[in-house]
């Protein structure tokens, strides 16, 4: 691939501007960042608008940008799903989530895991869900890092940087990044992200505003792209006699997705750290305008195939190196100038950083309060469990970063698809928890191991390619997004098994919350 | 041991959040390109709108919960 000096130097500076703007942040709002909430939940003062953005460049993550139109630019209609997910997360956020704050604001829970444990007394729980949190975000950040590996070859520059005396060093231009985002996180926590954020969202809605409307001109208008796709591809094919077929796995996906979403880590960090729960509910309403965008990124995938950029020669590296993840690089390559390439594609490498960052400080707050302060010290000072989560912070992203450069890109995308399987397995000890505590905390904790053992089997029957699984449910075939089922088995079990427990031992549990502590 | 709980009673506003569901799951109903808007097929802009009709909806379960109270 050619490199183009203006597209590289726009790049660049917009690089180093939010490079300067992370450690500035430290300044913001200043407050105590040796305490956990102050680093880890930014003093938990962010109000709607900041909220907004910081959910914003936390939940719609680079990967997320450049995966969805791929899987458009591949399969169709299949990789639309992203859009009745992002629909059906919002009115899980505003009903849902303002509890949890409520909670965490009242008893200073920073993680999910802290809920757990207070509401149902069982640390074991707490450490399976902090558990499940940290192993489903891991891969998640390692994928940011193939976003930005994209964008950093699309526009050129070569992976391999000879230094001298040091040699070849491979993926140095991944390593610089990383380095940066790995200090300004240390030194200014969340607050670094949030700052970010703004910036990123803007560049975002610039690059999607631009590619709706010039791409579509280029192309001849909406109606061409469209014809440009195989019919076959343009819709989900219909249900057969005794097969629900690829529709249920369409709708399955996006209610799974969308349920297993807002449990994520970095989800709960950047909801907690909103200052009031009315920020949340404000945010369910405004989030969607992401979806939206996201929603025209899909798009893109069709535009990339009406601008037929995968037979074009300059693109055939970029297509052997990264697969249909270079289509959406490929078409901003063709129809921008290069200097709006240099925007796009910071908007996608800023968009890495951003979420990277709050997962990894997520991870760093479950690590710290949910293992660290309970198993290891847990006559910890503040500042200590502060300075061991700043640590952490550091240790996920050197381990996502090992894991991308070591190993092939295709098991951090199997181990995230696995991810989204594991995590949805703390809903009843979390959502449902947030309702009724009359769920016995081992049968909770059953539940998840079943839910998560059923999910992963289901996912192997693919050798974890696909993360849909056939049920046969009365002689009819529905695919069924692993997720949903194996939640609906964990879920089960935990009913079931609280009944019986219930039955056979009457000992009252602890619960540290009250009733008026989650309105 | 649980406290008696302030049961607030169900009010049907909150019927409204289970439309996004079902526009959303109800997959065969929209699985069609006819009717077309700008050259979009029906799959898609349908799609599209309900993001948008999926958060105005909230917006009157907002401003019923929020009236004449501080609390969110």
């Amino acid at each position: 691939m050619t490199m183009d000096p203006v597209a590289i130097a726009v790049f660049l500076t917009l690089f180093v501007f939010v490079t300067l703007l992370g450690f500035g942040a430290a300044r913001w709002r200043r407050g105590d960042l040796n305490q956990l909430h102050e680093w880890g939940l930014g003093g938990r003062r962010f109000g709607t608008v900041v909220t907004w953005f910081l959910l914003g460049g936390d939940l719609y993550t680079a990967y997320t940008f450049v995966a969805v139109p791929a899987l458009m630019f591949g399969a169709g209609a299949m990789g639309f799903f992203a859009v009745p997910y992002t629909i059906l997360v919002y009115p899980i956020m505003f009903m849902v989530f303002p509890r949890l704050w409520s909670v965490a604001h009242a008893k200073g829970y920073v993680t999910a895991a802290d809920f757990v444990r207070g509401r149902f007394g069982s640390h074991t729980l707490a450490l399976a869900v902090a558990v499940t949190g940290i192993v489903a975000t891991m891969p998640y950040i390692a994928l940011q890092l193939v976003g930005m590996e994209v964008v950093i070859a699309a526009l050129g520059i070569p992976m391999n940087i000879a230094i001298p005396g040091l040699g070849h060093i491979p993926d140095a231009p991944l390593l610089v990044a990383f380095v940066v985002l790995a200090a300004y996180t240390y030194s200014s926590g969340l607050r670094a992200p949030a700052m970010i954020a703004v910036v990123k969202d803007g560049l975002l809605y610039i690059t999607v505003l631009a590619a709706v409307i010039v791409i579509p001109a280029e192309l001849g208008g909406y109606a061409k792209i469209f014809a440009s796709i195989d019919p076959k591809a343009l819709l989900l094919p219909p249900a057969q006699p005794g097969n629900l077929g690829p529709q249920s796995a369409y709708a399955t996906l996006g209610l799974g997705s969308a349920l297993a979403l807002l449990l994520y880590p970095h989800s709960v960090t950047g909801l907690l750290s909103s200052s009031s729960r009315r920020a949340i509910k404000r945010n369910a309403v405004i989030l969607p305008a992401y979806s939206f965008a996201l929603g025209l990124i899909a798009l893109l995938g069709f535009m990339a195939v009406a601008a037929g950029v995968k037979t074009l020669p300059q693109f055939a590296s970029g297509f052997a190196a990264f697969g249909n993840n270079f289509a959406v690089p490929a078409l901003f390559l063709k129809m921008f100038p290069a200097w709006f390439v240099g925007v796009a594609f910071a908007a996608i490498a800023i968009g890495a950083l951003v979420p990277a960052a709050i997962m990894s400080i997520a991870c760093a707050n479950l690590f710290t309060r949910n293992i660290y302060k309970e198993y290891i010290s847990p006559n910890a000072s503040l500042e200590r469990e502060c300075q061991v989560a700043k640590i952490v912070s550091l240790v996920v992203k050197l381990g996502a970063l090992f894991f991308i450069i070591e190993l092939p890109t295709q098991y951090a995308i199997q181990l995230q698809l696995l991810g989204g399987i594991w995590i949805i397995q703390t809903l009843p000890s979390v959502i449902l928890g947030l309702y009724t505590r009359k769920l016995h905390p081992t049968a909770l904790l059953i539940g998840w191991a079943s839910g998560i053992g059923a999910g992963t089997w289901m996912a192997a029957q693919s050798s974890f390619k696909t993360s849909t699984y056939v049920l046969h449910i009365f002689g009819t075939a529905v695919p069924c997004y692993a997720a949903l089922s194996s939640l609906l088995l964990n879920i089960a079990i935990a009913a079931v098994l609280s009944v019986i427990f219930r039955a056979v031992t009457w000992v009252p549990l602890a619960d540290a919350t009250r009733q008026e502590d989650y309105i | 041991m649980e406290k008696p709980a302030r049961k607030r009673p169900f009010r049907p506003v909150y019927l409204l959040l289970l439309l996004p569901f079902v526009a959303a799951l109800w997959v065969p109903f929209y699985n069609r390109t006819q009717p077309e808007i700008a050259g979009i097929p029906f799959f898609y802009w349908y799609q599209l709108l309900w993001i948008v009709l999926g958060a105005a909806i909230l917006i009157p379960i907002y401003f019923w919960e929020t009236r004449g109270s501080d609390r969110g």
